[in-house]
């Protein structure tokens, strides 16, 4: 009985700690975000007002959220396909190929993911500059005008660009990973029965890792919604003319845009509502058989 | 004939992805030497063709950047943030990662689910309600204290850290632990070893490999961070590195000063890039301890 008893007392004191810090630091806090969507609350005026969803009705006129939205939505999509698309192929080659310095390239290709935003920020704002970039500088050597890589127009698309180039060694690496797992005798009679790399690359190695390619992609997309804030709070500010604003930033500066923290929470909920409805989407999109080797 | 043919195919083949391969190494490497280059020009020599090197190495920025720019205090405030938070994750994560896969208890699959849903909520989905409740915080101990401590603390920074990269370290740790065989600890129990000593000289330096890779990710998030840091801390003296470049990169931006914002970017970026060269085979191999297998 008293072993019990030291037993108990032992897993008590080991547990405890994390499950307060886990309750206090993010427990609470994602219960706060859905309980201030339905009240009124700023800087100024710190008292909680039950409004009931009025914060999400202003939200349906607000033409800004809307554009945050689609921004973000638009990012997703583009940032997913392009890296998901690079990172399998790449790592397909890498994993199947006897190639010299195949070291080399896996350190260099994971480089941009140990970086701090702010520093690729910093690096793609030199690579973007109008008059100075390194970008516009080749352009120009083809005597092409310079882009205005950060104006209206091809901002999202310049923002893609670093994200893509940020993830890419990451997911590469997880799949080479997995990729590694799959015997080898599998290709070895494929190319017997004249199948090409092409062939083997999509009948054997996608299927054969899907199940891989399903987790990291629910990952994928809440991680690039949460990257996407922080590259443009980095790179652009949502800026020029809200035309690269995405909607976890327009949650974040209504802390400074006079403090509607109802108003602001009631945007945190739509983005996990969205975040969690694609992700099952995506889930139920990609079922498939799973296969084993 | 024929095979001639293929094996000339085959050549082609691995010319072509040698040179794919090394023109996406060089759009790596490319922009990342670039900033090194361009943090030792002068200033004049910004204004010239980006692609001309430096006449001499003009050091003078990295010192412009130390102390004017108080890159000096921010690189002070992010190794004490950084090293304070990883103390506190590993002390508070490893017991509880061991017991929860271990040990079978009451609430104890509760507690499992908890954390994994935990692995789904970002930080900055949350940080604006932590801010209100260390503010609402703030505002209580004033009453009662006089005094409020609870923003512009580095400490509480440091806990908001750990707390928050819980939930990965706790997946990632117990299902090391989870695969452990029984045998060690009902060995240290014969020998007499109580349940805390078994844990700290039994199994956690057997989770040595695991620990590491746990540091090393949890350093590079710590490290990075930016976004907890400004809405924390009001004070702009005492943010970390990469929020103070960050300002310093918008301040920058309308002086035209590039030197020391370059000399900035290299600071914060250098002590990660020698750290992932020493160890970059534990973090790349690391990455799957966590057992995405496919």
């Amino acid at each position: 009985m008293k072993s019990n008893f030291k037993r108990t007392g032992f897993i008590f004191l080991c547990v405890a700690p994390a499950v307060i810090l886990f309750a206090i630091f993010m427990v609470a806090p994602t219960f706060n975000v859905f309980r201030l969507s339905l009240y009124q609350r700023s800087t100024f005026n710190p008292n909680e007002v039950f409004i009931g969803l009025k914060n999400f009705e202003m939200l349906l006129k607000d033409a800004t959220f809307i554009r945050s939205m689609q921004n973000m939505l638009l990012l997703i999509v583009m940032v997913t396909v392009f890296t998901m698309a690079t990172a399998l192929v790449f790592a397909g080659i890498l994993t199947r190929e006897k190639l010299r310095g195949q070291d080399f390239f896996r350190i260099v290709f994971y480089i941009p993911n140990i970086l701090s935003v702010v520093v690729i920020s910093g690096i793609f704002s030199a690579i973007y500059d109008i008059d100075r970039g390194l970008l516009n500088s080749i352009l120009n050597l083809f005597g092409q005008e310079g882009i205005l890589w950060k104006g209206e127009q091809h901002v999202i698309m310049s923002l893609v660009i670093a994200m893509v180039w940020q993830a890419i060694g990451y997911y590469m690496v997880m799949y080479m990973a997995s990729m590694s797992a799959v015997p080898g005798s599998l290709y070895e009679s494929a190319s017997l029965d004249g199948a090409d790399r092409v062939t083997q690359f999509f009948q054997i190695t996608i299927p054969l890792i899907w199940t891989n390619i399903r987790t990291t992609l629910t990952f994928f997309i809440i991680s690039t919604i949460n990257m996407a804030f922080l590259f443009v709070s980095a790179m652009t500010g949502g800026g020029p003319n809200n035309a690269s604003n995405v909607a976890l930033l327009y949650m974040y500066n209504q802390k400074n845009l006079g403090g509607g923290y109802g108003y602001a929470m009631a945007i945190g909920v739509v983005i996990f509502l969205v975040s969690f409805g694609l992700s099952a989407l995506v889930n139920k999109v990609t079922e498939r058989e799973i296969l084993e080797y | 004939m024929r095979l001639n043919n293929e094996n000339r195919g085959e050549r082609l083949y691995k010319f072509f992805i040698y040179f794919v391969l090394a023109i996406l190494a060089v759009l790596i490497l490319v922009p990342v030497v670039w900033v090194l280059v361009a943090s030792v020009k002068e200033t004049s020599e910004h204004y010239g063709s980006p692609w001309a090197l430096p006449s001499h190495i003009h050091l003078q920025n990295f010192a412009d950047a130390w102390t004017k720019a108080n890159m000096g205090g921010y690189m002070l405030h992010s190794v004490t943030i950084t090293v304070m938070a990883l103390a506190i994750l590993l002390v508070v994560a490893l017991p509880a990662s061991y017991c929860l896969a271990r040990f079978k208890f009451v609430g104890g699959k509760f507690l499992n689910t908890c954390f994994m849903a935990g692995l789904f909520i970002n930080v900055n989905y949350i940080v604006v309600p932590i801010y209100l409740m260390l503010s609402d915080g703030d505002k209580w101990l004033k009453g009662i204290l006089g005094n409020g401590f609870l923003l512009n603390n580095h400490i509480v920074v440091a806990v908001v850290y750990a707390a928050t990269a819980l939930p990965f370290t706790i997946y990632l740790l117990s299902s090391y632990f989870a695969t452990l065989p029984h045998d060690f600890e009902e060995a240290a129990y014969i020998d007499g070893a109580g349940y805390a000593r078994t844990m700290v000289q039994v199994i956690f330096p057997m989770a040595k490999p695991s620990i590491i890779t746990v540091i090393l990710f949890n350093f590079l998030s710590f490290w990075n961070e930016y976004i907890i840091i400004k809405t924390l801390v009001t004070n702009k003296d005492q943010w970390t590195l990469p929020a103070g470049l960050l300002n310093l990169m918008q301040a920058q931006q309308s002086a035209a000063e590039y030197g020391p914002m370059y000399a900035g970017l290299v600071l914060v970026m250098l002590p990660v890039l020698i750290l992932y060269i020493c160890v970059q085979k534990n973090l790349t191999k690391g990455m799957t301890v966590g057992g995405l297998k496919g």
